[in-house]
């Protein structure tokens, strides 16, 4: 299968996030069947496939929002199917965003990034305000740190998502369809947050449909179907040559 | 009715306190035990699971009397059969125990019912920051129930204070008791109740104003 050829390619210590034969079940439904991959510090990885391929659900995996049905994944060395693992620790290292943003509606802006850093002792109260504040810029939203969710567009929502799990200084981010919730002429600007996030070296894998984000940014693409790994290779070879017929399929119907 | 205010007023005030303590007792204690079912029942733990539903469908499966009854007469019964010759309930104590359990059962379905209506995304989000389950609960999750919850809850407090006329009963001295004895020691059964009626009026409409104000309060800013 086309999936294997990256498989001993990244064992040394920049490796970040190390999954084999992952299997998830919601009941007698199969959602992943056997996954295997690697993501190594500082690329970025994009997953495609029909919705229903597990994608998500993947993602989800990573940071044990899904408990895995049976396999390992290891971040960063630490094994986080192991039970006596502390989830929380190692999550602290891991950014989600969502496709829904999830920001916490009764608290501002300032209080939706400061909350789990002083909570959490990564930073002191003024700490982790300045650096919101630093964040705030970066994203293009410095003078809304005073307003509510609810008084924001949905591309601001997901800046501030951005970089509320950004202030917890992550190695790790994970975006699980960052733009499929936003108006069109919204997803650009989300999309330029993310980019700029590559360019300065963030590991991260991307569940999406944006191709063109995809062809651009992406060190390496996975087209996923059925719960499986179908193939993966650079955007060049994967969205532009595709060999497997499904791959083939799935881009003839999005591009 | 005037002569009646002018005998017994010290009295249906007196009375009137009465309610308002064991109202005020009974509400503290549910909220505690409405909050500890409530958050069993919202948690995926089978035995917490198990507990919490138990607890709502055996008090609520019981009416408010035949619970008084049981603790009041019930309880200190069987206490004393297993050798605790001595052991008796205050109808106060009794009363706000029944009072409590009932009110609880019912607070604990309204907190269930405000954390399931908080989206699932919010958790997620404090969890995948690191956060613990409870404090994401504490801090993100219940915030946001608790404004969903107000109207029920003060509904409920309604409730409650009515209640406490079920526990005449049991002999306690509260507003409707006394209504009783005054009925029955002035025949004027039309004026008492009247007057009874327009007190327990009077409290919840001033309750249910302030409470209205209260959840305007909180959702200013929403």
């Amino acid at each position: 299968m086309a999936g294997k050829q990256y498989q001993n390619q990244m064992t040394d210590n920049t490796c970040k996030i190390h999954v084999t034969n992952l299997k998830k079940n919601f009941g007698s439904l199969e959602v992943l069947k056997d996954i295997s991959l690697d993501v190594t510090e500082g690329e970025v990885v994009v997953l495609l496939g029909p919705s229903g391929s597990g994608k998500s659900t993947l993602l989800r995996c990573l940071n044990q929002l899904e408990t895995a049905t049976s396999g390992r994944i290891i971040i960063d060395g630490h094994d986080v199917t192991d039970r006596h693992t502390d989830i929380n620790k190692v999550r602290e290292n891991i950014g989600m965003v969502f496709q829904h943003f999830n920001l916490f509606n009764h608290l501002t802006v300032m209080e939706n990034m400061t909350l789990a850093p002083v909570h959490l002792k990564v930073a002191s109260k003024e700490q982790a305000r300045q650096t919101a504040v630093q964040l705030l810029q970066r994203v293009g939203l410095e003078d809304k740190s005073e307003a509510y969710p609810s008084q924001l567009s949905g591309g601001q929502k997901q800046r501030v998502a951005i970089a509320r799990a950004l202030a917890m200084k992550p190695d790790i981010m994970l975006f699980d369809e960052p733009t499929s919730a936003l108006d069109p002429e919204m997803v650009g600007e989300v999309l330029a947050v993310m980019k700029e996030l590559a360019r300065d070296g963030m590991t991260m894998v991307v569940v999406t449909h944006e191709i063109g984000f995809a062809r651009e940014v992406a060190d390496r693409v996975i087209f996923m179907e059925g719960g499986y790994i179908v193939e993966e290779g650079s955007p060049e070879e994967l969205i532009l040559h595709p060999k497997e017929p499904r791959t083939i399929d799935f881009l003839s119907k999005v591009l | 009715m005037i002569s009646i205010l002018e005998t017994y007023g010290t009295m249906l005030f007196a009375a009137l306190g009465k309610t308002l303590l064991m109202t005020l007792l009974s509400l503290i204690f549910a909220m505690v035990i409405g909050m500890i079912f409530g958050l069993m029942n919202v948690g995926h733990n089978r035995v917490f699971n198990f507990i919490g539903t138990f607890y709502v469908d055996a008090v609520r499966g019981v009416p408010l009397i035949v619970l008084a009854y049981f603790i009041y007469f019930g309880v200190p019964a069987g206490i004393q059969g297993i050798g605790f010759s001595n052991f008796r309930l205050e109808v106060l104590q009794a009363g706000t125990i029944a009072l409590s359990m009932n009110c609880g059962a019912y607070m604990a379905e309204i907190i269930r019912a405000g954390i399931e209506s908080v989206d699932r995304g919010q958790m997620e989000a404090g969890r995948s920051l690191g956060l613990p389950y409870g404090t994401c609960m504490a801090l993100i999750v219940v915030p946001q129930a608790v404004r969903t919850m107000i109207p029920s809850i003060i509904n409920q407090f309604i409730i409650t204070l009515k209640d406490t006329s079920i526990l005449s009963v049991i002999g306690f001295p509260e507003l409707t008791n006394v209504g009783k004895t005054i009925a029955g020691n002035t025949f004027k059964s039309l004026e008492t109740w009247a007057i009874i009626g327009v007190m327990y009026m009077v409290v919840i409409v001033t309750l249910s104003r302030a409470a209205k104000w209260v959840e305007r309060r909180v959702n200013r800013g929403r």
